[in-house]
């Protein structure tokens, strides 16, 4: 299990310097999660114990996100000042972004069958 | 009481504190989602981005001294990210044979999230470097805030954006796409996480494996796409 926790560990650092020597647009861990991705592809299947690390991971993602989401505290009078602007704007474009982007991905892939039940 | 107090000032200082307040939180956050029926108003993130921050105004805290502690947390997302080649490579099959579909529908989505953000604030008067700020909205944290800063926006606000964004998506995205009827779940986890990135992205994890693939894969994409298109589209307009 730890060397499988070292491995991710490993992909993310090789991706931030990666994104850090060759100036590329995209965050170091993304970068990593590319090369994660090519180390199962030579390695063929995913070892179990590097499923149970990734879904460890994962299952908390969303933990993850609160002492960013904290840092509003940072921001009260702004966000205040700009309510309407920003407020309109993100709840509409959030919307018509995810309605733009799962139509079309349906339409386009509709000979695809993995049929979802309502969540 | 003195002793109260020395133990206060001592825990207060040290991370301990505010990284297990974080994780009681984000528990008490999930205990009322599943008691509350899942109700998406409910959501975990935002639940627990709320107490905790009623915790720090109630006890004077300032955002540095707790995020010393809320740092160990934090950083999982770097290694949580990594991980998603996991789901990935489990559902490359699916993801290889819809390559154009993932492609044309990514781009349409980058453009509008980023076309209807600027547009709209723009209506509404927001400032240029309001308008800077929330461009990259849709875009994982540290991308979005390289982009704002090039654009002369507020890379601190940018990161409120984004996380409010994610909460936002991951709250009423799943509701959306089934009032549209977009039952498949490629095209369900891709709209989750070209919209609202990581956020949308663990959400759509816990619902369904091709899901959660699709949306890390469309967070990785757009975080790309956007940090071509938009610093193009904004010398465009501006």
């Amino acid at each position: 299990m730890l060397n499988y926790l070292t491995l991710i560990f490993l992909c993310q650092l090789l991706g931030e310097i990666g994104v850090g020597l060759l100036g590329l647009p995209i965050p170091g861990p993304v970068l990593g999660m590319v090369l994660l991705f090519l180390f199962l592809m030579v390695r063929g299947r995913v070892p179990e114990p590097l499923g149970e690390v990734a879904g460890g991971l994962q299952g908390a993602m969303s933990l993850l996100f609160v002492p960013a989401g904290a840092g509003v505290i940072l921001h009260v009078e702004l966000l205040g000042a700009a309510l309407a602007p920003l407020g309109a704007a993100l709840v509409v474009s959030t919307l018509l972004t995810i309605a733009v982007t799962g139509l079309l991905m349906q339409w386009l892939g509709r000979n695809d069958e993995t049929e979802a039940s309502d969540d | 009481m003195t002793n109260l107090q020395e133990t206060w000032v001592y825990l207060s200082a040290s991370p301990l504190f505010h990284l297990t307040l974080t994780l009681v939180a984000f528990q008490a956050a999930s205990w009322l989602f599943h008691k509350g029926g899942r109700n998406p108003l409910l959501n975990p993130v935002l639940g627990a981005v709320i107490l905790v921050v009623v915790v720090l105004k109630a006890t004077g805290t300032d955002y540095a001294t707790y995020f010393e502690g809320a740092q160990f947390v934090h950083f999982l997302l770097g290694p949580a990210t990594v991980s998603l080649a996991v789901p990935l490579y489990r559902q490359w099959h699916r993801v290889r044979a819809s390559a154009l579909a993932i492609t044309a529908s990514l781009l349409c989505g980058s453009l509008t999230a980023i076309a209807s953000a600027i547009g709209i604030a723009w209506a509404l008067g927001g400032t240029p470097e309001v308008l800077a700020s929330l461009a990259p909205k849709s875009v994982t944290a540290p991308v979005a805030m390289a982009i704002a800063e090039e654009l002369g926006g507020l890379p601190s606000l940018t990161a409120v954006l984004v996380i409010v964004t994610g909460i936002f998506g991951a709250m009423f995205g799943p509701l959306l796409l089934t009032l549209l009827r977009v039952r498949n779940w490629g095209a369900r986890g891709l709209a989750m996480g070209t919209a609202s990135h990581g956020i949308g992205t663990a959400r759509a994890l816990q619902v369904n494996e091709t899901a959660g693939a699709f949306s890390g894969l469309a967070m990785g994409l757009n975080a790309l796409a956007t940090a071509l298109l938009l610093p193009i589209l904004w010398g465009l307009f501006s």
